[in-house]
């Protein structure tokens, strides 16, 4: 419960796509994400994306693991 | 963006831990995560070893394929003996033990049991195979769930008619409520699933925080998401504050996937389920709606054996998080990964398997 | 299975060369040494990218006859037809076997064949046995081994369990990862005609290579320990795993090699590794240690520490 990778969404026709992470692609369903569109990170679950990867999200969170440690108590 | 290497970064690592350490909480704490793919997490990054003594990582009733009892198993057993009949399943349940088998042994003994890694890849061999009844088994919680019921959904628009489904889908909410007022049960913060609440948000989870007081923070999947959770967790522990927050913002929206929750409310109706180690918890369960019966493949009639559990398995404790696994007199003796007695040894999601994988080494420490 | 070879084939075939359960059993006869060894193939599908039945029954049992320290020489085949089977197909297994075994300079010297009704045998069994003479160069070190040594690897592992996996098509993925099924003969013996001390060699074959450095260390009072960071894997395989829950450690090379060399020699034994075309990727993934006797322990690339067993039973993608 529950294996989910991110998967890029190379292309997309109508209901299905192909994700592709680390050079692997398949087909991916994208009936419960139908406004992914091709170029964004969508999480892939049984080859269902369940979610649209938030970029911006994803960047904040690193930053902020970044900075943890820097301000000496 | 790679295969989450960021993510791994072990100098990040051991900063957030140092961070954990800061803090010097006085007192033992015990974290519960109730996710299988957070403890595989945890034993294949060896997580425990960044964290400092006072902290207890348990893991609760979070593996699909452990809450399940043998009765599910059984069941598909029986239903593989049929002739005719092709059970379609996911790979996690092939070794699971039954009452007295796993599918692995019926396939052994002729019935057909095939693995896919998706419902709609099943749907799509059924097409092909008109010949054969397939049963699909539906185990997993609302993550799975919505997948299923999209492929549900598929299948009654465009058939075919020679697919079946059988139910052991589970909601997590009801069971936490029923974990968290369990006499025996002690936590202290919990680590909520990542992906579930990608699916159903975070509302259905604020119930922990109102009424059990007990911190939650939602998870990502990579070793430093669950560090920087157990620091989110430990922070609102020192500063005594019960709240729902989200680690995971990358991926988990606080109101959820709505396609995702719309196709499971219209495929499928909360019903009673029974949880090894809990019994029957009440609305825990999702059959199919009664628009969908007709795919549900307990309408084959079929005879399965009395249910019996392994004399001595102590799985039901260990998913209560009140029994660690090596107290368990089979564990690691009559039960191994490679002979599992019961649910929770056959898979490194299972809370035994983990344990036993992760065993320290002689000499250490 | 390692059940049912030790409470029953060791109890009735009593030999002390079948008891060490090696990848070859070393024989002397009439004064000289000799390995000998053999091996049956029933991979499915018969034709996968990068190989067939036919390069893999070849390879297979060059392989286990160079990681003993003996150069192959004379090859028996053993074939199980399913009756029905594509006569093309035939053709091409038998012409790759005979390809393989010219490229590893070994001669197929006796055969048998057998054809079976429909349903009885999925499509092909071979079995190959194997002979070949001691030592291929310097041989194998009787040196014991020791806290200090170094484990090398000949390369990423993991590539043929992944083409396997890949053209079963039930999994839908596409990745272009190709067996890396070859004979190592020649590797090997680039290895052993040079200066470095090799004590002892495998082919992670089933299994992968977690299960031969767990067979090294069984009962010892040694350990292992090998750094998660330093292991060659493909990314491709990397991605499979992941995807599909495996562990890449678990799945099988039939081109590779994993190698204990003394300590002070292990960047010698690199580099001659490096200089093959087999062995471009090669790399020192960790050492043998004084403590956790008994077990092979993997520092993970986060900075944890934990012990590494074998896979059990049958390799199963995961939901969960």
């Amino acid at each position: 419960m529950c294996l989910a990778l991110p998967m890029k969404l190379l292309s997309r026709s109508g209901d299905w796509g192909i994700g592709e992470i680390g050079g692997v692609r398949r087909q991916v369903m994208l009936t419960l994400t139908p406004e992914a569109n091709v170029g964004q990170y969508v999480i892939v679950h049984t080859g269902y994306a369940i979610e649209i990867l938030d970029e911006d999200e994803a960047e904040r969170t690193m930053d902020l693991l970044d900075k943890i440690g820097a301000m000496e108590s | 963006m790679s295969a989450g290497s960021a993510y791994r970064n072990p100098h990040l690592m051991r900063k957030v831990a140092n961070e954990i350490k800061r803090l010097r909480i006085d007192r033992p704490i015990r974290l519960m995560e109730v996710c299988g793919g957070h403890t595989e997490a945890i034993y294949r990054f060896a997580l425990r070893d960044l964290l400092p003594d006072w902290i207890e990582l348990t893991s609760g009733p979070g593996c699909p394929v452990c809450v399940t009892p043998n009765g599910f198993i059984d069941h598909a057993v029986a239903l593989a003996r049929l002739s005719g009949v092709t059970i379609a399943t996911f790979g996690d349940l092939v070794r699971v033990p039954g009452s007295t088998q796993s599918l692995a042994q019926i396939r052994a003994r002729g019935g057909d049991v095939r693995v896919f890694y998706s419902p709609m890849d099943a749907l799509y061999w059924t097409r092909q195979h008109p010949e054969r009844t397939v049963v699909f088994l539906g185990i997993g919680f609302e993550t799975t769930a919505c997948t299923i019921a999209a492929v549900v959904q598929e299948c009654a628009r465009d058939g075919p008619a020679n697919f079946r489904m059988l139910s052991a889908l589970k909601t997590m909410p009801c069971a936490l409520a029923a974990l968290l007022s369990a006499p025996d049960v002690h936590i202290d913060g919990l680590i909520l699933p990542g992906h579930v609440t990608t699916v159903t948000g975070m509302a259905d989870f604020q119930f922990i925080a109102h009424r059990f007081a007990v911190p939650c923070v939602v998870s990502g999947f990579e070793p430093l998401d669950l560090m920087e959770t157990i620091l989110m967790l430990c922070r609102q522990i020192n500063e005594g504050r019960a709240k729902v927050e989200n680690q995971y913002l990358r991926v988990v929206r606080s109101e959820g996937n709505l396609h995702a929750q719309k196709a499971i409310s219209r495929v499928f109706k909360s019903c009673d389920m029974e949880w090894r180690g809990f019994g029957s918890i009440s609305l825990s369960g999702l059959s199919l709606a009664d628009e969908f019966s007709y795919l549900d493949a307990t309408h084959i009639q079929v005879e399965v054996e009395p249910i019996r559990e392994h004399p001595g398995c102590r799985c039901g404790e260990v998913l209560r998080g009140v029994c660690r696994p090596d107290d368990c007199a089979l564990f690691a003796t009559a039960c191994t990964p490679e002979e599992p007695c019961g649910a929770c040894m056959v898979s490194s999601e299972g809370a035994c398997a983990a344990v036993y994988h992760f065993a320290p080494v002689a000499d250490e420490r | 299975m390692r059940r049912l070879i030790r409470d029953l084939f060791l109890r009735y075939f009593d030999s002390p060369e079948l008891a060490k359960l090696a990848d070859a059993a070393l024989l002397t006869s009439n004064g000289s040494r000799m390995a000998f060894t053999t091996d049956s193939y029933v991979v499915k599908p018969l034709e996968f990218p990068g190989g067939d039945i036919g390069r893999l029954c070849i390879c297979g049992t060059v392989n286990d006859l160079a990681v003993m320290g003996a150069w192959p020489q004379y090859l028996s085949i053993g074939l199980i037809i399913e009756e029905g089977l594509d006569l093309r197909l035939l053709e091409r297994i038998v012409a790759s076997a005979a390809d393989t075994a010219n490229l590893a300079g070994v001669k197929i010297v006796t055969g048998d064949t057998k054809v079976v009704t429909r349903g009885e045998c999925d499509g092909l069994f071979i079995n190959t046995a194997g002979i070949g003479a001691c030592p291929l160069g310097r041989g194998l070190s009787e040196q014991p081994i020791e806290p200090g040594d170094a484990i090398l690897v000949s390369g990423t592992l993991g590539d043929h369990g992944v083409a396997i996996l890949n053209a079963r098509a039930s999994l839908g993925l596409d990745a272009a990862v190709v067996s890396d099924c070859a004979p190592l003969n020649g590797l090997i013996a680039h290895l052993l005609h040079g200066p470095p001390t090799v004590k002892w060699m495998r082919d992670p074959t089933r299994g992968g290579a977690a299960s031969v450095l767990i067979e090294l260390v069984d009962s010892q009072s040694f350990g292992v320990l090998i750094r998660e960071e330093d292991i060659p894997v493909k990314a491709e395989v990397l991605a499979v795993c992941e995807i599909l829950g495996f562990d890449p450690l678990h799945l099988a090379s039939e081109g590779k090699v994993v190698i204990v060399a003394k300590g002070e020699d292990a960047r010698m034994a690199l580099q001659l590794l490096k200089q093959h075309p087999l062995g471009r990727d090669a790399a020192i993934i960790g050492e043998v240690t004084s403590d956790g006797a008994g077990a092979v322990r993997l520092q993970t690339a986060s900075g944890g520490m934990r012990r590494l067993l074998r896979p059990t039973g049958e390799l199963l993608p995961r939901i969960c």
